[in-house]
């Protein structure tokens, strides 16, 4: 399947992902809407890494073998039948941060902002392209096809 | 080829939908002594506290058996299993038979024998039965108290959701201390002053040896060990499951406390396997096969065993014993062997009473072997993976406690494994 690949040496840290990341997930599509009306119960479903000159920005790495979606207690964490992606139904996610303990990447953060929801990437669902990845200014993020990920299993 | 399954809980959601992603033909049937409905048992908290509705007990949607093509029956429990005759017995009489068996019975809860036990008011909380009767009964209730039997994570969690109703809570724990199996006693007794924060009366080293009716054979009072009385309208025990593994012994199956089984979860008869709670499978921390019952395990366990029965073997890399619990919004998770104690081992603690956060981290010979994390939960999975994979952070120790752990906390070329996989260079 397609999968986002990181590349940390192109990554200047402008998170430019985190907004369009948000963006893309909010009601109004628009960032001045999004920012100044929807912020209240939205965060990015990504995690820019940094320390010192390292920087990436992290999204669900996407396994073969979720650990996420064996410990979900709910139901709600599932792959997407359509695209393969593995989301989180957020109707069904009662944020008992099963997932949070179990996901080796630290990729799914606890959304508390409205109802308690695990918020994690939904890869855009289904879309051509990511919003990170298509507004990554420095092609820091790629959207390619990666045919194995095991998720930190060694 | 037929395929059996007792039971139908997260072992046999994890079986059949591993059975289905590789063999279509299969034939799959599931016996089950409670209803149709695929719940989750580790929900029922939020469903006692009235956060959910029934609905959303639900662990996969009501289409679950029609569309994996499997057979049901219901409220019908196995009986007897006669592995010569490949043949499985319910308690309506009907003689099912199968080429390949899973065992996922699960466990019962524990009820010590004191006088009592039949009087209204009292109750288990491990099925929904249990939790909808419980919420029945209170809804009827003016003054309502419990006693809640068991200073675990099933105690807590039936305390937890019970104080969010506005019942009165008294927990006892046998143990000196609270979640003792769990936790070490610095977050013990952060957890124990969260639950007295909220009206509980922790009473540890002490147990219920009596319950008490009124006239009309309802729970009036509690006694306790100590020789309290505590007036109560329910008695609640949350003392924890044994491994429901009689019809394996019967069926003459080699049983410790729970079922043993190997790396694909077959049991001494080739062609039963045996996953979830009622099985004693490799945990990869004590690096020994334990009963460990956990949601994670018994499902990833089913789906090994699903696996290995439609010819695809793909071995357990073994379990780790986990849980996270919640008091009044305040999150507690142990990881591992998270309350090691210091003797032999390498600790890094740190806590911050006033904002009631916490976080333990054990280590061995250069590994981190255990976690304990309250107040502050963030990313707590960079650890499981840590303790899972058996990665050296020698070096890396101190980043792993400071601040906020991340990816970058961690040895480089695990940190690059975790984020493109194997092969993949960053």
């Amino acid at each position: 399947m397609k999968r986002i690949v990181i590349h940390e040496e192109h990554c200047i840290g402008c998170r430019l992902c985190e907004v369009h990341c948000l963006v893309q997930h909010s009601k109004s599509h628009d960032i001045i809407k999004a920012y100044r009306r929807e912020r209240t119960e939205l965060m990015p479903r990504l995690i820019v890494e940094e320390s010192g000159p390292v920087s990436f920005a992290l999204q669900c790495r996407q396994c073969d073998e979720p650990a996420c979606l064996e410990a979900c207690i709910s139901g709600a964490m599932h792959r997407d039948e359509r695209t393969g992606a593995v989301v989180c139904d957020e109707s069904k996610c009662v944020g008992c941060w099963m997932c949070i303990m179990v996901c080796p990447a630290g990729a799914i953060r606890q959304n508390t902002l409205g109802t308690r929801i695990a918020s994690k990437c939904d890869l855009c669902y289904g879309a051509d392209v990511p919003a990170c990845v298509a507004h990554c200014p420095n092609g820091a993020l790629t959207y390619e096809e990666v045919l194995e990920r095991n998720g930190g299993e060694a | 080829m037929r395929i059996v399954i007792i039971g139908n809980s997260a072992t046999a959601v994890g079986a059949i939908e591993s059975i289905r992603e590789h063999d279509q033909g299969a034939e799959i049937m599931v016996i089950s002594e409670e209803g149709p409905m695929i719940y989750s048992r580790p929900m029922l908290s939020h469903y006692l506290a009235g956060e959910i509705d029934r609905s959303r007990l639900a662990y996969r949607p009501a289409d679950f058996y029609t569309r994996h093509h499997v057979a049901l029956i219901t409220d019908d429990p196995v009986v007897a299993i006669e592995p010569a005759a490949h043949q499985v017995t319910t308690s309506t009489g009907k003689v099912i038979a199968y080429d390949r068996l899973l065992i996922s019975t699960g466990g019962q809860p524990i009820v010590p024998p004191v006088p009592g036990l039949d009087l209204e008011g009292v109750f288990t909380f491990t099925r929904q039965r249990d939790a909808t009767r419980l919420a029945r009964y209170l809804e009827g209730q003016g003054e309502q108290r419990a006693v809640v039997v068991g200073g675990g994570m099933i105690g807590i969690k039936a305390t937890d959701a019970l104080i969010k109703r506005g019942v009165q809570v008294t927990m006892v724990e046998l143990a000196p201390a609270i979640l003792a199996a769990a936790l070490d006693d610095t977050a013990s007794a952060m957890i124990k002053r969260l639950l007295e924060g909220h009206g509980v009366s922790v009473r540890t080293e002490n147990t219920v040896t009596e319950i008490r009716g009124d006239g009309d054979g309802r729970v009036s009072t509690a006694l306790l060990k100590d020789g309290t009385l505590v007036d109560c309208e329910a008695v609640v025990f949350g003392i924890g499951v044994r491994p429901n593994a009689g019809l394996a012994s019967a069926a003459g199956l080699q049983v410790n406390r729970g079922v043993c089984v190997d790396e694909y979860m077959r049991t001494s008869d080739p062609d039963i396997y045996a996953a979830g709670d009622v099985a004693e499978a490799y945990d990869l921390v004590v690096d020994m096969n334990r009963t460990v019952a956990i949601w994670p395990n018994a499902y990833r366990q089913g789906a090994i065993a699903g696996a290995h029965m439609v010819g695809v073997s793909r071995p357990d890399p073994g379990g780790v014993a986990m849980n996270t619990v919640e008091v009044m919004g305040v999150p507690a998770m142990s990881i591992g062997n998270g309350n090691a104690p210091e003797e032999g081992h390498d600790i890094l603690a740190q806590i911050d009473e006033r904002a009631v956060t916490y976080k333990r981290l054990v280590m061995r010979d250069g590994r981190l072997i255990g976690a304990i994390l309250v107040g502050e939960i963030d990313r707590a999975g960079i650890y499981t993976g840590l303790i899972r994979n058996k990665i050296d952070v020698g070096q890396h120790r101190q980043r792993l406690l400071e601040g906020h752990v991340s990816l970058l906390s961690l040895p480089e070329q695990y940190r690059k494994h975790v984020v493109q996989g194997a092969g993949i260079e960053v």
